[in-house]
């Protein structure tokens, strides 16, 4: 499957040979877990195995739930309560499957950033790239689409929110909307849809998760170099790399292990941190909630959908060429999905000859600012619509599309990378010297 | 570089995380409370004294709907007890078409008679202690304070009153925007306790706000262990792989393996 040349499985016994001259399953799974991994990967690259324990964990936890749900507006929100107090371990399944949903964004954010700051969307890895985008899209409905399922307030009042998003399309948003929600408004044909898809979508992503291993499998990892195993010879291949089983999967089960321990002790002492309070209240569609807040890994779009209202000069300008079609909701509509589309059209938005910005000095900067634009937009997300927010959510949001639209294209031209090492071994070497170096060099700087 | 952004990322994410429970600047006051931390434990005599507040008072306008009345075998009544207690409420039955008196097996009956929400989730549905600047940072260490939230609310009466369009409204320190139209349902020794133990005004809304704790998440003990036994097995299991990898990568790193 790889490019990089190594060890492919060999039938050897009568049994082995006729099961692979019929289905080479077990030759897959051999190339696929023995595949060559580059030697210098730091604690970044564990997340593809984190995101890979949360998609089974809550498709596990799920399934379970599902055999005690009612999704009917009237006995939803009583459902989850008889899931919380009489069924046999149900209150921590339940918890698992809420925080389970937290630590799965945790997870991909880390998991995006790292190939943002590494270049791992640059060719030829631009497929893994927009296969990962979709998977984080279809993430965002099913998350969206679970929150809505307890039926609390919050649940309903997001619901109404979001699906209303649509209804600010131009002509048809309106129509789009009733055939989403199943009619006029929020009600008991959404919550039946919702919980359908919320079903179904895992699906999508689990098939999604198996396109972007067998992407990234054809191109071979990234690495924090950014410099490609070299591919001439096995035994050249061998000296960057080494096999994905044993050295990464103890090394990935290490960093899960660790991350679910915090993991359990948000679970067993505070499973209710990263929730709204009101989701505890039954929804009501005649009671809206002080403050319409999304769950905290949707607050950095959030912030952006808010952030172009009808006194920004761009949305006046936009209002006045269309003729008043685009007003300000459809332009924070266009703004919120554009944030996504930008950071998915990276690998030709990024001019740049260098993959990793461990070699990018202006770039470095440029990226840790978007960092910090992130998670300033995630507190903004849940601060009240009022000013200073207003501005801040403005000048932050602007940041994020500049990255993306001006300094990237910009930064490939005007800046000046420095020395990349020629190779992954020289890489490793640096950080590990070989035996007789390392007398004199005293102790051996660890990996990033 | 990475251990930077990981770093920026926990703190962000609680900060993030605890933003959400912000919601009026009303003042909640932190009681303790013995089922508060990893360790806590539900205090029983307090659970049951706060039951018997909350039938004595509170229930002639709020409903428990979610609680079935077997649990209260949990706060340490006998079967006999329980089948008593249950014997205080009317239920409607659907199959008799009628009410009649409830068993065990029953709900606690809703109560909508005076408009006043049901209380079965309300120590879930409250939070206090929203964070400087609304990160809800001192939540990550004093918890969600729903429990506190609803024994602020019961003390925070100043006993000034307000007719607004026709509705009486009380001022209270701790609801969001200080005026609430419940009338101040405690003043102190409402109740007399078997044990002798203190009916003050502060005493009696601590027991019936650790008592709607337990309705709200009448599993917290369980989960509480469910969790320490979790992390402790995680921990355990890191150590070993922590040992299993380094050993693993000892000749690849040229490292002794020792």
């Amino acid at each position: 499957m790889a490019g990089i040349p190594h060890d492919h499985y060999e039938p050897k016994t009568g049994g082995e040979k006729w099961l692979h001259s019929r289905l080479p399953i077990v030759g897959l799974l051999y190339d696929t877990i023995m595949i060559p991994t580059p030697k210098n990967l730091n604690w970044m690259w564990v997340w593809g195995i984190i995101l890979t324990f949360c998609l089974v964990l809550q498709i596990a936890t799920g399934v379970v739930l599902v055999m005690h749900y009612t999704p009917h507006v009237d006995l939803a929100f009583a459902s989850i309560e008889h899931i919380m107090r009489n069924v046999n371990g149900g209150h921590f399944i339940r918890y698992l499957h809420m925080n389970g949903a937290s630590l799965f964004f945790v997870a991909v954010y880390a998991h995006i950033f790292r190939g943002l700051y590494y270049g791992s969307y640059k060719a030829p890895r631009e497929v893994t790239w927009i296969i990962g985008m979709l998977i984080y899209l279809c993430m965002m409905g099913t998350a969206f689409m679970g929150y809505v399922l307890p039926w609390g307030q919050m649940s309903f009042w997001g619901a109404t929110v979001i699906t209303g998003l649509f209804g600010a399309i131009p002509f048809i948003g309106e129509p789009i909307q009733t055939w989403l929600l199943g009619g006029p408004a929020v009600d008991n044909a959404t919550l039946n849809r919702f919980f359908s898809l919320h079903y179904l979508l895992p699906m999508v992503i689990a098939a999604l998760v198996a396109l972007h291993i067998w992407a990234f499998h054809t191109t071979g990892n990234n690495n924090p170099t950014g410099v490609e195993v070299r591919r001439g010879s096995k035994a050249e291949a061998e000296k960057d790399t080494v096999p994905f089983w044993p050295y990464y999967v103890i090394k990935d089960l290490l960093a899960l292990a660790v991350i679910l321990a915090i993991f359990f002790a948000i679970v067993g002492f505070m499973p209710n941190y990263l929730g709204h309070p009101d989701n505890y209240i039954e929804a009501n569609p005649l009671a809206t909630p002080a403050h319409i807040v999304p769950e905290w890994y949707f607050l950095p779009f959030y912030a952006i959908l808010r952030a172009f209202t009808s006194d920004v000069w761009l949305v006046q300008l936009a209002s006045f060429v269309t003729g008043g079609i685009i007003d300000a909701k459809f332009f924070g509509v266009l703004a919120m999905f554009g944030a996504i589309i930008v950071m998915a059209l990276a690998p030709w938005l990024d001019t740049s000859s260098v993959r990793s910005g461990r070699y990018r000095p202006m770039f470095k900067w440029w990226f840790w600012l978007l960092v910090i634009d992130f998670f300033a937009l995630m507190w903004l997300g849940a601060m009240p619509a009022e000013e200073p927010y207003a501005s801040f959510s403005l000048i932050a949001s602007a940041y994020w599309f500049a990255y993306f639209l001006v300094i990237l294209p910009l930064l490939g031209v005007i800046e000046k990378p420095l020395a990349q090492p020629d190779t992954i071994e020289a890489d490793f070497d640096a950080h590990y010297p070989p035996k007789d170096e390392a007398k004199g060099a005293g102790a051996a700087t660890p990996a990033e | 570089m990475f251990k930077k952004l990981t770093l920026a990322a926990l703190v962000a994410f609680g900060l993030a995380g605890g933003a959400h429970a912000a919601g009026g600047e009303a003042h909640v006051e932190d009681f303790k409370f013995s089922f508060e931390g990893p360790f806590g434990t539900w205090d029983q005599n307090q659970l049951q004294r706060g039951l018997k507040v909350y039938t004595e008072i509170c229930s002639a306008c709020h409903g428990l709907q979610y609680v079935p009345l077997r649990d209260l075998e949990k706060l340490g009544y006998s079967e006999e007890q329980v089948i008593a207690y249950a014997a205080n409420f009317e239920v409607f039955d659907p199959e008799l078409d009628d009410f009649r008196t409830a068993k065990p097996t029953d709900h606690f009956p809703a109560n909508t008679a005076a408009g006043a929400p049901d209380l079965s989730l309300m120590a879930k549905a409250r939070a206090g202690f929203h964070g400087p600047y609304g990160l809800g940072i001192n939540q990550m260490f004093k918890g969600m304070g729903g429990a506190e939230y609803i024994a602020s609310l019961l003390t925070g009466y100043t006993g000034e009153e307000k007719t607004e369009a026709g509705a009486t409204l009380y001022e209270n320190h701790a609801f969001p925007g200080g005026w609430i139209s419940m009338a101040p349902p405690l003043y102190g020794e409402d109740t007399e306790f078997d044990d002798g133990h203190s009916n003050s005004l502060h005493h009696i809304s601590a027991d019936v706000a650790a008592f709607l704790m337990w309705t709200a998440e009448p599993k917290m003990m369980q989960r509480q262990q469910a969790g320490f036994v979790g992390v402790f097995f995680l921990v355990v299991l890191s150590v070993l792989l922590y040992l299993v990898n380094k050993r693993l990568w000892a000749p690849i790193k040229r490292k002794p393996t020792a």
